[in-house]
């Protein structure tokens, strides 16, 4: 053997894993209840995480229309109040009261006092003409006849107008109430608030920094400044909701240039106004994405425990389940082969017994006929005679010979310790083999070392293990093969049987595995028992075996047995 | 050594017969019975100086007769022979009152050589 081959010793080897079958049950024992823990864990997960969404989605919702409301609310009270002071100024005073610059720069001080935000005051004939100018700028005789306002607020009595930079340069709209006169003329109370009325109502409530709110009227235009969308009178693209009266209408939006953002409106009745309230996803959401990513890890770390222990514990069960079924087929196969051998045992026994006495009398009778040559008168040819009784003689030698081995193998079923002679053992076992090996032509060597001394073993043990390794040897080599047996003591206290056949060997892969339960390289045919069975005999012996074999050049078993046995 | 009678017991009569025959040559006189009821019967009748049994007998077992003979020919030494496996594993132990257990198969000059060594010992003095 040269060093390429392996060299395994019988007792570093257990059989692990190497069977398709194990490998399958163990896939199926990891993947079953993986995925039986799993797909709740991830249904639980998937829910929790919807459940999450929707309940930050509500509140944030909440928070919104809470807000809007609210802000509507004062937004159109202001507005309102301003609307009924302006009115009651017009019902109460006369035409006559107002239609003088100095009262009514004095009624415009008193809305200051009050309100603060009336930036001017004027009054409009029905011919478009403001007659009378209260304010800081030079606005008297404007003619306001073809702006579509006036004809509002003739046709409606009421009007509030966009918010706008006129001749004035800041942001302002425009309040107008029309009064009608006895004799069917009317005239208009217009007054300008300042912009800073509708940014201090909203301001009032913007308290979380999350959210944007802002005015824009009907065509888009905001009326207050936004802190996302622009400035006082830029005109942004809004999906405006149609029908909005007077309902407050929440919904989320995608927009392109700012993510997802959940956008809250009211109209503000009796204006052109619409107030509008609006959150960004990423701000609100952030403590929800904290979450969703706390619950992502947790899933993740459950995966892989669960994985871990699955396949541990499968580990487990399937290494158990093996040695149960290795451990169950070999106490069959040996309770067959005990069987098999105590049949051969009785049969063989009662062959020979059978045979033993009819040898016995050709035996006897041979001798008498050499006797009566012997004894009696000389006749012719009784040197012939002489001679064919020798030869039945050692004939009838032969054949109790075979008939004593078959007895004795018969006999030596039972367990017990005994003195054995291995040359006379290994005889006995090769006798079985004999007319196979002389029909293949196989050559048989004994190398028997001088001075070889019995063990202490057991018989019958002994016979199942060279049996099997004769027996192996034989299938393993072709017509005029060559089997070597050497026996010999490596020291004092062991002997050494070496049984080296130059068959067609084992492929380097499937030698490391020889002696794993179930491995066969002989197909169907072969049980995958033997040599297991073997090394368990050899161990339980107290012995050693190992292997060496490359493939077709040969395989050499060596067997170490104790000479005494110690238990 | 003088010549002197014997007693087989063995029911393979064709063997026994063949063995008395032979022995006759060398100046033994030799008797069989096939079975332990017809030994017992020649022996009321001759007289022996040794006799011959098989352990395997139908009826009456080779022990049994030993037994027998022992109570009523306390002079008569016997050998036994035994066959090959024969007892639970073939090391079967030689039963009181038997000169000497002989295993199968026999040869006639050791045979021979027990006998004489059987009533050697057996003979007073």
């Amino acid at each position: 053997m040269d060093e390429q081959t392996q060299n395994i010793t019988a007792s570093s080897e257990e059989g692990q894993g190497s069977l398709p079958r194990y490998h399958r049950l163990r896939v199926n024992l990891i993947i079953v209840p993986f995925l039986a823990a799993l797909i709740p864990l991830m249904i639980m997960a998937v829910i929790n995480y919807y459940q999450d969404y929707n309940a930050y989605k509500t509140e944030n919702n909440y928070t919104i229309s809470h807000l809007l409301s609210n802000s509507k609310r004062s937004l159109q009270f202001a507005i309102e109040e301003r609307r009924a002071v302006l009115s009651l100024i017009a019902r109460g005073r006369t035409l006559k009261d107002l239609s003088d610059d100095a009262r009514l720069m004095a009624t415009l001080r008193d809305l200051k006092e009050s309100f603060g935000d009336f930036v001017d005051l004027g009054i409009i004939d029905d011919g478009g003409n403001q007659t009378f100018y209260a304010g800081p700028y030079k606005l008297k005789d404007i003619n306001y006849m073809n702006q579509s306002w006036f004809h509002e607020v003739s046709l409606r009595g009421t009007y509030v107008s966009d918010v706008f930079m006129g001749y004035r340069e800041f942001p302002h709209f425009v309040i107008a109430i029309a009064r009608e006169l006895e004799n069917g003329k009317f005239y208009i109370l217009r007054a300008t608030i300042d912009t800073k009325l509708l940014n201090s109502q909203i301001y009032l409530l913007e308290s979380n920094e999350q959210i944007d709110m802002f005015i824009i009227n009907k065509s888009g235009i905001l009326q207050t400044a936004s802190t996302f969308y622009g400035d006082v009178l830029d005109t942004i693209d809004l999906q405006i909701p149609s029908r909005l009266l007077d309902r407050e209408i929440i919904k989320e939006q995608i927009l392109p240039d700012r993510g997802d953002m959940t956008m809250g409106f009211a109209s503000i009745v009796e204006s052109p106004f619409i107030l509008i309230a609006s959150l960004k996803h990423r701000d609100a959401f952030l403590h929800w994405l904290t979450l969703r990513s706390d619950v992502v890890w947790f899933l993740l770390a459950s995966m892989l425990g669960i994985l871990v222990t699955v396949s541990l514990r499968s580990k487990y069960i399937v290494s158990r389940l093996m040695e149960s079924d290795t451990r169950r087929a070999k106490i069959l196969h040996n309770i067959e082969y005990t069987n098999k051998m105590a049949t051969l045992g009785r049969l063989s026994a009662s062959v020979a017994h059978e045979i033993n006495n009819p040898l016995a009398i050709i035996n006897e009778k041979a001798g008498l006929i050499n006797d009566i040559a012997s004894y009696g008168p000389d006749f012719p040819k009784k040197d012939k005679v002489l001679g064919l009784v020798d030869s039945i003689t050692s004939s009838v030698e032969r054949c109790s010979r075979v008939t004593h081995r078959l007895l004795g193998f018969g006999r030596r079923m039972e367990f017990r310790k005994e003195q054995i002679d291995m040359k006379s053992l290994i005889n006995d076992v090769l006798d079985f083999q004999r007319s196979d090996a002389a029909h293949r032509n196989i050559q048989v060597n004994l190398n028997i070392e001088p001075d070889i001394k019995t063990i202490q073993s057991d018989r019958g043990q002994l016979q199942q293990v060279f049996l099997n390794l004769i027996n192996n040897a034989y299938s393993a080599l072709e017509k005029d093969g060559v089997l070597d047996i050497d026996l010999r003591h490596p020291n004092t206290n062991e002997i050494e049987v070496k049984i080296t056949d130059n068959g067609v060997g084992i492929d380097k892969k499937d030698v490391i595995h020889i002696f794993e339960p179930f491995f066969s390289t002989k197909g169907e045919s072969g049980t995958g028992l033997g040599l297991s069975i073997t090394k368990d005999i050899v161990e339980k012996l107290g012995g050693v075996i190992s292997v060496t074999s490359e493939l077709g050049k040969g395989t050499c078993f060596i067997v170490n047995l104790p000479i005494e046995r110690v238990e | 050594m003088n010549s002197f009678h014997v007693l087989f017991v063995d029911d393979e009569e064709e063997l026994v017969s063949t063995l008395v025959e032979r022995l006759e040559y060398r100046g033994i006189i030799a008797d069989y019975a096939v079975n332990g009821n017809q030994a017992q019967e020649k022996l009321k009748r001759e007289k022996y100086n040794v006799m011959v049994v098989d352990l395997k007998l139908p009826g009456l077992s080779g022990e049994e007769l030993v037994h027998i003979v022992n109570k009523t020919h306390p002079n008569l030494p016997v050998l036994m022979i035994t066959g090959h496996g024969s007892g639970k594993d073939g090391s079967f132990e030689k039963p009181d009152g038997v000169f000497e257990l002989l295993q199968k198969p026999i040869d006639l000059s050791v045979l021979i050589k027990k006998m004489e060594e059987a009533i050697e010992a057996n003979e007073p003095g």
